[in-house]
């Protein structure tokens, strides 16, 4: 029998430093949350992490621990123990795995971290409901868990266009946080230290929005894949200078691979947009499976939703406001579908993959007609996989590469 | 005298079927087994009952293609691989060269696919993670009505009265057979529910075109299911010649274009 087809994964360079700003990150976090002077707060992720920073705290998003979950195969496990307490299997897996975690006192950054047990103790949860009512659910559950004030904004959804009234809404929103943030943190707000955190918040996702654009060219330099992994300073370093080195390091690699013509798959011959979650404990079987099939999933919805064109450091309140408020999930279809047919142009792609995530209805686009209705749009043709970002249970590995080898087929035989 | 022919393997969750076809993709020998647990067994008794029947021998083997759920257990007969979906267009097409609609009723999925008239695939659809108007739903129902599942069919087509199942649940849908049954329901007019409530799951996955295609063991084992769904759609339906063998027979003829393209 012949060897077995082991696609070549090209090593990224700059993933060294990105995995030693993390750890230092995580560590920082602990110190946190072990000292007497410093105050920690858990955001979720499109939340106001900036106004949290420029605070002073130290931010943790719980978010991130929960991927950490999927991707290190814990959560599945994990899951049964909040569906006990009576959150049902068939909402969010992050929350059901996380708070499981919390319940079984297991974390990854434990193995991953040593020294650290578990996520640290907060001092406050704030959350922005942009993205689902779960993170308020979720956070609610920790406030009473752990006796600490839950503040958050909770935001419009569904609409097209980002109007005046829906900025006012939010500012006032986020403006109204600030008097329980300065009691916890026991310090003003400093509009000077809002602007600069703005600031870098803004050079961190303008430089990520570059690195994810590399891929526009063929072969691409990177995959979603990648880009999940590498997006974790986008999302838990927002509004640092760490941030910002990082993402400068990584955007000359990925361009001295365009020039070099180094792709992230041998041999490109198909160019995917995954739209929707990513099935973290399958990260790498997927990154493969498309390897082997010569395809290279390079451009994502989810990988994109840490671009916020919006920041103004002259502005930091209202423009944070607006930021949160473009977030891709918390808009209609319309915009959407627009959306996603400029970024179907933008890098050239073959074929569209939806994941439908059982337990994520707010990141799943494929159940209110968007594949079909885009398709008829652009001849683009797209597939529907089933799966879920952490709860393997609901994903078939088999189903998955039958269906996204046949879609491959398919795009052959359209070449 | 030696022949050129062209093997087809199609290693289904259910049941594995080989065909065997001459350079005119002309079927010459065919077969069909429970998978089982010993995949590349299964196969080789296969393979031999085809070339028996097509009166070849195994050094007769110009190419293979294999298919389905174990398609990679059988690298004995061949490495080369297409997925069922692409092989049972490929076997439906070769019997009806214009734009179709694709309904395979497998095992344990189902599909539906539509190719436009050069055959080639405008779309694809698999059954969700659920076994609803799958074969292994009229496995577990024949199991629970213990009768066995070559009886179904005739049953189902000397009921008088239909008795109609509520849910797509397989789970919830024995239990409503149960329920009748205490009520001392026909046990002819539940099967026949039964058979509707499978070819309406399928016929939900997705919209059809003016042709229709029905393939697939349980379509081959059923006739009666085709006189329904063709009933629920208002047109007549085209059956392949061996509904079963459609994926075999498309892999087949992806060997045979390998060799000659």
């Amino acid at each position: 029998m012949a060897e077995e087809k082991r696609p070549q994964r090209k090593k990224i360079e700059a993933t060294g430093q990105m995995l030693k700003i993390m750890s230092d990150y995580f560590y920082d976090l602990n110190d946190a949350a072990k000292s007497t002077d410093r105050k920690v707060a858990w955001c979720t992720s499109v939340g106001p992490a900036e106004l949290l920073r420029a605070m002073g705290f130290a931010v943790h998003f719980p978010e991130n621990h929960a991927a950490m979950l999927g991707a290190t195969r814990m959560a599945t496990d994990l899951i049964p123990e909040a569906n006990i307490i009576g959150y049902s299997p068939d909402i969010c897996s992050y929350l059901t795995a996380d708070i499981g975690a919390y319940l079984k006192g297991v974390s990854p950054l434990a193995k991953a971290y040593p020294g650290i047990d578990a996520p640290p103790r907060p001092d406050v949860l704030v959350y922005n409901t942009n993205q689902c009512r779960d993170v308020q659910d979720w956070f609610s559950w920790y406030a009473k868990e752990l006796d600490v004030p839950c503040i958050g904004i909770t935001s419009p959804k569904n609409f097209t266009d980002v109007s005046d009234i829906l900025i006012d809404d939010v500012t006032q929103q986020i403006e109204a946080l600030i008097p329980t943030l300065e009691e916890v943190s026991g310090q003003k707000l400093e509009m000077q230290r809002l602007r600069e955190t703005v600031a870098l918040s803004r050079e961190c996702t303008e430089l990520w929005r570059q690195v994810l654009e590399t891929a526009s060219v063929s072969p691409a330099p990177l995959t979603f894949f990648d880009g999940t992994i590498h997006m974790g300073p986008a999302v838990v370093l927002r509004g640092t200078q760490q941030a910002v080195d990082y993402y400068q390091q990584l955007l000359g690699e990925l361009k001295q691979r365009t020039v070099d013509k180094v792709g992230a798959v041998d041999s490109e011959k198909h160019r995917i947009y995954w739209e929707g979650m990513p099935v973290w404990g399958r990260l790498r079987q997927h990154s493969e499976l498309f390897a082997e099939l010569q395809a290279s999933v390079l451009v994502s919805t989810y990988c994109s939703s840490w671009i916020f064109p919006d920041f103004d450091a002259n502005d930091p309140i209202r423009s944070m406001a607006k930021a949160y408020l473009g977030l891709f999930i918390v808009r209609s279809d319309a915009y959407k579908e627009g959306y996603i047919k400029e970024m179907l142009e933008k890098f050239h792609i073959d074929g569209i993959i939806y994941h439908d995530a059982k337990t994520c209805p707010c990141n799943s686009n494929s159940r209110y007609g968007m594949p079909q209705r885009l398709e008829q749009e652009t001849g683009i043709p797209s597939l529907v996989i089933s799966g879920d970002l952490n709860d393997l249970r609901c994903v078939s590995d088999e189903q998955t590469r039958t269906n996204v080898e046949a879609f491959i087929e398919q795009l052959e035989e359209r070449k | 005298m030696a022949q050129s022919i062209y093997v087809g393997l199609d290693m289904g969750a259910s049941r594995t079927k080989v065909a065997v076809i001459d350079r005119h993709g002309v079927l010459l020998g065919h077969s069909a087994k429970k998978s089982g647990i010993n995949f590349a067994a299964t196969a080789a008794i296969c393979l031999d009952a085809s070339l028996e029947l097509a009166g070849a021998e195994r050094s007769d083997i110009v190419n293979a293609v294999a298919t389905g759920y174990g398609r990679n257990n059988v690298a004995f007969v061949t490495e080369t691989s297409k997925t069922e979906i692409g092989c049972h267009a490929k076997g439906c097409y070769h019997h009806f060269s214009e734009a179709i609609t694709i309904i395979d009723i497998g095992g344990q999925d189902n599909k539906v696919i539509k190719l436009n008239t050069k055959g080639q695939r405008d779309s694809f659809k698999m059954n969700r993670k659920c076994a609803a108007g799958t074969g292994a739903f009229l496995e577990e129902m024949s199991s629970r009505l213990d009768i066995p599942l070559d009886e179904m069919n005739n049953l189902a087509s000397q009921a008088t009265e239909m008795i109609k199942l509520g849910s797509y649940c397989t789970v919830f849908s024995a239990t409503e057979v149960l329920e009748n049954i205490r009520h001392g329901k026909p046990v002819t007019d539940i099967i026949k529910g039964i058979f509707y409530s499978m070819i309406q799951r399928v016929l939900e996955m997705d919209s059809l075109t003016e042709k229709v295609v029905l393939s697939g063991g349980v379509v081959a084992h059923n006739p009666y299911l085709v006189e329904m769904a063709a009933e629920l759609i208002g047109r007549p339906i085209l059956i392949p010649e061996f509904p079963q063998l459609t994926g075999a027979h498309g892999a087949a003829l992806y060997a045979l274009d390998a060799t000659t393209n």
